[in-house]
């Protein structure tokens, strides 16, 4: 279907700006993980941690997505795993545009030796492998999901240092910068009033986008036994779990849908804001 | 002009005296002059109309002379303003001065507007950043006083509205009513109306001319456009290549330019009287800020151009309150009906 493509071009017709399919689809899938984060109980069948019947049983009408080696049921788990990525995802994401949009701003605004070496840092930051640096980082603070988390939050926030700095670069030329300056304005005023508010658009739609990284990203330190530690079901660890039992699919099967399903879902709701921002499109 | 007149410009003390401002910009190791010596002097609710090509330092000075230059530019010279010399006075005193006793209104209202501020909101904060004491509320009324006084229809329900929902007249309106907003006593307007329609022009002049008359504040009009100056301006500064080339009232520049650069220019207003199908140009282009010619900047274009003008800097010839900067300032011919037909007849090269 042409019209539902996600992809931008001139000609495209789409009605409501906001609602592009992809976008309803996305919103709906993060509604569901939000849920699962705020109220498990409330979808999942049977308590995350206890055993709920016979061990490694494939899914079946009692046990949706079976049972794993202890015999926990997965569904359950996979359920109660969203409360582990979701919020460890929004606060990296969060702590990563804090810092990163304060960085930014001030190596954008200010420029000379403080703008330099800000980014210079970033540079360092950024020629990393993400995984790796991560992994570097939650080693020598230890396993745990908070330690996961500080390590996400130093690969991430460079990110948005170079985002915030381009478009503190473009926003401080415009003329209504000059005029508030002209009014006399002070530096602080002008770069929060005048310059930042103007700049929030790409930042906004790349940390949706970024909120399904982390969660991919939080899942590989907990799979190589780096972020949650056993008996939590964390997705990324359930998936290490099940890894052991490699003819036991079911046991990997829950935890993977479920971080398919909330980084597409993300990516479609990122998706559907930039092309919501992007003044080329139709309006 | 009475010849009589020696003494010189305004006997009182001038609210603004520039003398000398030298702007450049370092770039590969060189020294690039791009202001080469602005002088000009303004009385108290005087207009005083600054004319130049593009590039020719028209707005740079200005800009320079508050303080406004961009970050790598060299600022030299002395611009005093109500007996304060501003050129390295510090920053935090200079930002103080600006938007309070010396205002600014730019050529593109648009672009100059905070696109998600409400017009409210920025008229607002212009009173606030220089009256920390003053309320909300006070702040509001006086908003609305200010829409008022800039015509603005429909004051209570614009303020809150976002600079999108006005028309480039009215945006106009709204920097203006920002600029005014302090009571300042001069007021930068660097092409006011460039980018508005003719007829929203006219009434923007017309607007300032009579804000001008009420609050009593002294008129700085950057501008390309003879016509603006001729109908607005008590006096009037041509700039060429960093460089005032000629000064006088008014009257007396449109009726006797001792500068051929001036002579060119008024020559190239187009004419409803004239038959012809070809506009006069003044020949060739300004010069490259790098490469300027050698004695006079204007010898290249000028067609009464001698030996010695491309040789000596011209010196600045004072004829009563008129000056201009020419070796042939008082020995050009008269300028009347004849010389600027004859000026017009002269093919216009490029």
């Amino acid at each position: 279907m042409p019209l539902s493509s996600v992809q931008a071009s001139p000609t495209r017709i789409r009605l409501p700006q906001w609602a592009s399919p992809a976008f309803v689809v996305g919103g709906l899938v993060v509604l569901f993980w939000l849920a699962a984060t705020l109220v498990p109980s409330w979808i999942a069948p049977y308590d995350p941690l206890s055993l709920a019947g016979r061990r490694l049983q494939p899914p079946n009408a009692t046990y949706l997505l079976g049972t794993d080696a202890l015999g926990r049921d997965v569904f359950s788990r996979t359920i109660h795993g969203a409360q582990h990525s979701l919020p460890i995802a929004l606060l990296v994401v969060a702590s990563a545009v804090l810092i990163g949009s304060a960085a930014g701003a001030i190596s954008g605004y200010k420029g000379g030796i403080i703008g330099a070496a800000i980014m210079r840092l970033v540079d360092i930051t950024l020629s990393f492998p993400p995984i790796l640096l991560a992994m570097a980082v939650a080693a020598s603070l230890g396993p745990g999901l908070g330690n996961a988390a500080i390590a996400m939050v130093v690969v991430w926030w460079p990110v948005y240092a170079r985002l915030m700095r381009a478009q503190v670069l473009e926003v401080r030329e415009r003329e209504h910068v000059e005029a508030a300056v002209a009014a006399g304005a002070g530096h602080f005023r002008i770069l929060t009033k005048h310059i930042l508010p103007l700049c929030w658009t790409p930042i906004l739609v790349s940390a949706t986008m970024d909120l399904g990284q982390v969660i991919l990203l939080a899942a590989s330190l907990s799979f190589i036994g780096l972020g949650a530690t056993p008996p939590t079901p964390e997705w990324g660890a359930m998936i290490s779990d099940g890894a052991t039992y490699f003819y036991s699919w079911w046991i990997a099967f829950g935890p993977g849908m479920a971080i398919l399903t909330a980084v597409l879902g993300f990516n479609f709701i990122g998706d559907g804001l930039r092309d919501y921002f992007d003044p080329r499109s139709s309006k | 002009m009475s010849v009589a007149e020696t003494t010189g410009p305004a006997s009182a003390a001038p609210l603004l005296r520039i003398r000398d401002l030298k702007v450049g910009f370092s770039s590969h190791g060189k020294m690039l002059p791009a202001v080469r010596g602005l002088d000009v002097e303004l009385s108290k609710g005087e207009v005083l109309g600054i004319v130049g090509e593009s590039g020719s330092g028209k707005s740079l000075g200005m800009l320079a002379s508050l303080g406004l230059q961009a970050r790598n530019a060299v600022v030299t010279g002395s611009v005093v303003f109500k007996g304060r010399e501003l050129i390295g006075r510090p920053r935090r005193e200079m930002r103080a001065l600006r938007g309070s006793e010396i205002s600014m209104i730019f050529q593109d209202p648009l672009s100059s507007l905070n696109p998600v501020m409400t017009v409210g909101d920025q008229i607002r904060e212009a009173l606030v950043l220089h009256n920390r004491s003053m309320t909300k509320a006070q702040a509001t009324a006086r908003v609305l006083e200010l829409l008022q006084l800039v015509a603005i229809p429909q004051p209570d329900r614009r303020i809150n509205q976002y600079p999108h929902e006005f028309s480039g007249g009215m945006r106009q309106r709204v920097m203006i009513a920002m600029a005014i907003a302090n009571n300042p006593e001069l007021l930068v307007a660097d092409e006011p109306t460039t980018a508005l329609d003719v007829t929203v022009q006219a009434q923007i002049m017309r607007m300032l001319r009579d804000l001008k008359e009420k609050l009593g504040l002294a008129l700085i009009l950057i501008t390309h456009d003879l016509g603006v100056v001729a109908g607005h301006a008590d006096r009037v500064a041509v700039i060429y290549a960093g460089l005032v080339v000629e000064e006088a009232e008014v009257r007396e520049l449109f009726a006797n330019p001792r500068h051929p650069y001036t002579r060119g220019l008024i020559a190239s207003i187009p004419k409803l009287t004239a038959s012809k199908d070809k506009l006069y140009s003044i020949p060739g282009a300004p010069p490259m800020l790098g490469a300027l010619p050698e004695g006079c900047a204007f010898h290249p274009r000028c067609s009464f151009a001698q030996d010695v003008c491309r040789k000596v800097a011209p010196p600045t010839v004072e004829l009563g309150r008129h000056r201009a900067s020419c070796h042939f300032a008082e020995t050009l011919p008269p300028w009347g009906e004849p010389a600027r037909a004859a000026q017009s007849e002269e093919p216009a090269h490029g």
